[in-house]
């Protein structure tokens, strides 16, 4: 299979769908000039010159504009340059596109997909470095998609722009570059399946975004002394594939759950709670969480480094969880 | 305010000050080239004259609000270039102890209320230290920087709107260098006189050259006075261009490099204040020199002070999240 990196694999599915449904329209901030500030959308123009506009400096008017063109018979697919700039249009993403489709009764379909880069890099400090799903997760109205490989982030894509509801589509910055396997041609991944990256009998570990990655790695050291470690990659986290986390954890009987979210009433809490609630007896050890720590993204290089769990974190919660 | 009384000493101070935003700027650059200064930094080089220009009227007591370009802000409020620095290269005697970097310096002892990462971040608040200067009765004023691209969020709207109802001494200062990141102010705004806003707002709106030190100065100093005299918001517009990129490192693909080269050779701010310096008799070509190596020396001791101040500790990072403190 060839081998493409995450942006490309976003890009690709863009692409596919533009060419499948006429609809589909992009806007955001330079999508055009750059392809937004991390080169998604590059290309876009040359293939459907009036499909792609860039808006001014406006998040409210991205985010609502999006939503009024997705109830008259647009498929808009809205880019906020950084997560932390959905901050800006709040109101639009959780009182006007989240509610719309129930307040009125079911009379409209809200076929947005809002694509919003994620999470820490290159030291951009704390205004430009979070990692916000649980907000969007709280909401009821909104589904929640963070895929971890270019795979899924084509497949999963591919079925928000087929979907008739908001779509919030979380990228990591830090994965844009990294390379996956992605098949030629047509595919989707439902919303609501989880997938096992790694499969293992001991300790499962829940995680998503960049933290599949360090989960996979933290698994090879464990391996290496014989601890088995399943990872499972809910994908979505809303709908979210319990069954399948909760199926993991009745086989290894021990859970640890991770994210790049401040731990604090993170996704991390609520999946927790969700398999506390739910399997209690099949767990030989409390439910343990792995997430950032409780503070603004600091500046210097030296604090930053002690802010998003790596792989050894995960190791020493799984030998903890051994006992 | 008018430009014929300044006296030489002013005059030279602000062409030292314009000198030393661009030094400043010019190693920050070399030394994110060398990995030493971490993280995003986007340079003001080429607009020294707006951020000179309108805070030569202002006291450590009076207010300034910043953008993501804000080291031309800091340094004219009188901001200390050795914790500039050091805060560019994430350490510990820096002005936010490394916590903030480039795009969040502050220094609240001059009343500079610190860079911000949000475009249209600092409306609220120059617009609430407008208010907390009204409600004390101080004479105090605050002055809103923000850029062409910022006028087009909503906080640039309410802010003004708020601002002009209430007769905050506010000055919303719009540096307008003609892009925003990497779109031209033509593709996304009809009105690209900044200034012809002002009418919907009911204040004045006032466009200068600002290239020219001088011209901000004087009509800054008409808008800085009228809010200090209670009358309420001013919205100048100072036209200016960044020589450099968005960003270091911006390959600046959506302008020409002839567009570049013509505003860096005809109406660089630096040169233009020189040359009436010099017509006046005010500058000589030892003066300048002496000038140039006062302000490097002040930036080689900069980046030594960075280079030797410690990076935070590890117990510096769940300082500061909140005091705690109750009185
Ligand atoms: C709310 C928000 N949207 C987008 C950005 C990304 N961004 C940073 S600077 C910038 C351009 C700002 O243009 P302008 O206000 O003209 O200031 P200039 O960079 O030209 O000084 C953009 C889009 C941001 N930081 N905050
Ligand atoms: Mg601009």
């Amino acid at each position: 299979m060839p081998k493409v990196s995450f942006r490309e694999a976003i890009r690709d599915a863009l692409l596919e769908e533009m060419e499948r449904d006429e609809s589909i329209f992009i806007l955001g901030e330079d999508v055009i000039a750059h392809g937004g500030p991390y080169a998604v959308t590059r290309g876009i123009y040359e293939k459907f010159p009036h499909r792609i506009r860039q808006t001014p400096i406006s998040e409210a008017a991205i985010v609502g504009t999006a939503v009024g063109a997705a109830l008259c018979g647009v498929r808009p697919v809205a880019e906020i340059m950084y997560v932390d700039f959905v901050t800006c249009a709040m109101d639009e993403v959780v009182n006007q596109m989240a509610k719309i489709r129930y307040m009125f009764g079911g009379q409209t379909d809200v076929p947005v997909v809002l694509r919003l880069p994620s999470g820490s890099a290159r030291l951009i400090a704390a205004q430009h470095s979070q990692a916000l799903e649980a907000w969007f997760v709280h909401v009821p109205g909104l589904q929640v998609v963070v895929p971890s490989t270019p795979y899924d982030a084509k497949g999963l894509m591919k079925t928000a722009l087929r979907g008739r509801d908001p779509v919030i589509y979380i990228e990591y910055k830090r994965l844009y570059s990294q390379e996956g396997e992605v098949p030629e041609g047509d595919y989707t991944i439902p919303f609501g399946q989880a997938d096992i990256k790694r499969e293992g009998r001991d300790v499962t570990i829940v995680a998503t975004g960049p933290m599949v990655g360090k989960a996979l790695e933290a698994a090879e050291i464990l391996a290496q002394e014989g601890i088995e470690v399943e990872v499972v990659d809910p994908r979505t986290l809303v709908p979210l594939d319990k069954e399948t986390i909760f199926a993991s954890v009745h086989k290894t009987n021990r859970v640890i759950v991770t994210d790049e979210e401040a731990k604090r009433a993170g996704t991390s809490a609520e999946i927790a709670a969700l398999i506390a609630e739910e399997c209690f007896d099949a767990l030989d050890a409390p439910v343990k969480r792995v997430a950032a720590a409780n503070v603004p993204m600091p500046f210097s290089p030296e604090l930053e480094k002690l802010v998003v769990p790596k792989a050894e974190h995960l190791v020493a919660a799984v030998r903890e969880l051994l006992g | 305010m008018a430009i014929a009384t300044l006296s030489a000493e002013k005059l030279l101070a602000m062409y030292t000050c314009m000198w030393r935003i661009r030094l400043f700027e010019e190693e920050a650059e070399y030394q994110s080239s060398q990995g030493k200064v971490l993280g995003a930094l986007h340079t003001y080089i080429g607009e020294e004259a707006v951020a000179v220009g309108v805070c030569s009227h202002l006291q450590p007591t009076d207010y300034i609000t910043s953008t993501h370009r804000g080291h031309g802000h800091c340094i004219a409020k009188g901001a200390d270039l050795k914790r500039m620095m050091a805060e560019l290269f994430g350490r510990l005697t820096g002005y936010c102890k490394g916590k903030g970097g480039s795009m969040h310096i502050a220094d609240f002892s001059i009343g500079m209320l610190g860079a911000n990462g949000i475009v249209a971040g600092g409306f609220g608040l120059a617009t609430g230290a407008g208010l907390a200067a009204q409600l004390r009765g101080s004479g105090q004023v605050a002055v809103c920087f923000f850029g062409d691209g910022a006028a087009n969020r909503g906080p640039f709207h309410e802010n003004i709107n708020l601002a002009a109802v209430w007769r905050l001494p506010v000055v919303y200062v719009c540096e307008n260098n003609q892009y925003a990141q990497w779109t031209p102010q033509s593709e996304v705004t009809l009105v690209t006189d900044i200034a012809n806003m002002a009418p919907a707002y009911g204040i004045p709106g006032v466009q200068v050259d600002g290239m020219d030190v001088l011209a901000v100065y004087e009509a800054a100093g008409e808008a800085i006075a009228r809010a200090r005299r209670g009358e309420g918001p001013t919205l100048l517009e100072c036209k200016t261009y960044r020589f450099h990129g968005h960003n270091f490192g911006d390959p600046q693909l959506y302008r020409t490099r002839e567009e570049i080269a013509e505003w860096m050779e005809k109406r660089d701010p630096i040169k233009r204040l020189a040359a009436y310096l010099r017509a006046q008799g005010l500058l000589s070509d030892a003066q300048d020199e002496a000038i140039q190596q006062q302000v490097r020396e002040e930036i080689e001791a900069a980046v030594r002070f960075a280079e030797e101040s410690p990076y935070p500790p590890p117990d510096e990072l769940y300082k500061d999240v909140y005091s705690y403190v109750v009185t």
